[in-house]
């Protein structure tokens, strides 16, 4: 079993609110932790252990919408995944974007592609589809029914 | 009251559709606000219908010129999930194609940053001197662009030995002229006028932006994805990272140019690699790979790309999550620009170095007099055939 100092810290500092950890090699590790803390253990990586944000991956999966927080400590060449399991009806999350400016286009971007709705984000327009596509449709969602009124009115003129 | 000023979606220094909406008091620009999603592709949409072997041509397309990074973290990300170790003489190939990109890109940088200041002898001078860079990649790859050199545990195509003294030559070739360009540029009254205190980005923004690549490494932000998370045969050289402090425009220009005489030594460095190892066995056989999910990184001419993947054992990828390193450094642009002059505004957005598609390569010509049409495809297509075998003979 590896164990890596930057996660023992996190463990420490945010007991309960780590669900799981899985350490995949030195550089290779992800964090499940209780969607309710990731602004704190965010804000405790960024500023506390100099991580950097990379960028954010929402995906489809039977236990509920998973998103990965993918940071990265550039002196250790560490990539931490801190995961959220939002429930499928209710997707709802902080927005990071009070952190990092680094979060406001991925926010938008998922929220636009598979309907996570993040509080406090200061605009959450679409960013890729504006447009042409239906609203409260979400491409990237598994078993979204695409039978109709999958184009917006906008682009059948 | 403000007025809008739009860069895009069309626009002649834009040669992607992007619309950024300068809002200007006078020469300032006081705001600015873009619109994306013109050529939006869902590639990472379509990577979930094909097969990995598939996907590497799809993640190819992601950028016309940087076509090698997509591929190669895609590569790094895949392997790290089935846990596979290529050999010696992959990891070589596959570092030099990663910085022979990497010269024609920043020569394409250079090009264009000139003829965005109106200088337009920058331009055709970096330009002549990309060409040989692009006609060592059809000898080596078939392709100008677009190279398909890259596979799950290994390469498509071996360097074999005869042709390292004709790559040797090139290089040579290129770094006199790389040294020319960064005489001319860097000694330029003209160019230090137009780009020293331009587009500034503090340390503080680049970490808020989380910007990665030369625009980071200008601000002083000392990253490299080569260095920091090792991959390919970069462990196996010695080259060291370009900063620069100010953060302005011809900081970026200085690491970049900087760069080049790098990735001249590492390409250098692995042709000599390349000579000890045996010619062929540049790839192993990957069977299947299982269920689990990888990320993987590889330093692009912009900077990191960073690809994440989760498969559930079958042939294709469940989530393909890409992230180009424009995604983040365009977005900078809101902290370069605001404040400065509208004059300033494009050579602040083309310090970021965004993509462009660069696989034209001659246009279809009349003969004024006559009306004949002196180039037609076809014609086109044999000699393109005839250059490659000249570069292969």
């Amino acid at each position: 079993m590896i164990t890596l100092p930057e996660i023992e810290i996190v463990q420490k500092h945010f007991g309960k609110a780590v669900h799981d950890v899985a350490v995949r090699s030195l550089k290779r590790a992800t964090v499940t932790i209780d969607p309710e803390s990731i602004v704190n253990v965010s804000r405790f990586l960024f500023k506390d252990l100099n991580f950097r944000f990379i960028i954010a991956s929402a995906l489809e999966t039977d236990r509920g919408i998973e998103v990965l927080y993918h940071f990265s400590l550039d002196v250790s060449g560490l990539i931490l995944n801190l995961q959220v399991i939002l429930d499928k009806e209710h997707t709802e999350i902080e927005s990071l974007t009070g952190l990092f400016e680094a979060a406001n286009w991925i926010e938008r971007e998922m929220h636009e592609i598979i309907g996570i709705n993040f509080r406090n984000h200061p605009n959450l327009d679409k960013l890729i589809s504006e447009g042409n596509w239906a609203e409260g449709v979400y491409p990237y969602r598994k078993n979204e029914q695409r039978a109709e009124g999958i184009r917006s009115e906008n682009s059948e003129q | 009251m403000n007025k809008i000023i739009p860069i895009g979606p069309y626009h002649p220094l834009q040669e992607e559709p992007e619309l950024f909406k300068l809002y200007c008091e006078g020469e300032i620009v006081r705001d600015i606000k873009w619109e994306t999603g013109y050529n939006h592709r869902g590639i990472e949409k379509l990577s979930e219908s094909k097969t990995f072997d598939q996907v590497f041509f799809l993640v190819e397309r992601v950028c016309g010129i940087c076509s090698t990074s997509h591929p190669f973290a895609f590569a790094n990300c895949m392997e790290e999930i089935g846990e596979i170790e290529i050999p010696a003489r992959a990891k070589y190939i596959r570092s030099i194609i990663g910085e022979l990109e990497r010269i024609h890109s920043h020569l394409l940088w250079v090009g264009l940053a000139g003829h965005f200041l109106g200088y337009n002898t920058v331009f055709m001078w970096a330009w002549k001197y990309r060409e040989p860079v692009l006609d060592l990649f059809e000898m080596i790859t078939g392709n100008r662009n677009s190279y398909a050199m890259f596979k799950i545990g290994g390469v498509r195509r071996d360097i074999e030995n005869y042709k390292i003294p004709g790559i040797q030559e090139t290089l040579d070739l290129l770094k006199r002229k790389t040294n020319l360009l960064i005489g001319a540029v860097m000694d330029d009254p003209v160019i230090h006028a137009r780009t020293k205190g331009v587009g500034v980005l503090s340390r503080e923004d680049i970490i808020n932006y989380a910007a990665v690549g030369p625009t980071a490494r200008a601000s002083g932000v000392d990253i490299d994805v080569r260095r920091d998370d090792p991959y390919a045969a970069y462990p196996l050289v010695s080259w060291k990272v370009i900063t620069a402090q100010a953060g302005d425009v011809f900081a970026k220009a200085e690491v970049r140019l900087l760069e080049m005489l790098e990735s001249i030594s590492i390409i250098e460095q692995c042709l000599e690699g390349l000579k000890k190892e045996k010619e062929g066995g540049t790839e192993v056989l990957v069977k299947e790979i299982p269920e689990g999910m990888g990320t993987g990184r590889a330093e692009a001419p912009r900077g990191e790309v960073f690809h994440f993947v989760k498969t559930d054992g079958s042939n294709y990828p469940v989530r393909h999550k890409i992230r180009a390193p424009s995604y983040v450094n365009i977005a900078t642009f809101r902290k370069a620009c605001v404040g400065q002059t509208i004059s300033d505004a494009a050579i602040s957005l083309a310090a970021v170095d965004p993509c462009y598609c660069c696989t034209e390569r001659m246009a279809v010509a009349y003969d004024i007099h006559t009306g004949e049409i002196i180039m037609n495809g076809a014609g086109l297509l044999e000699l393109s055939v005839q250059k490659t075998l000249k570069l292969k003979s």
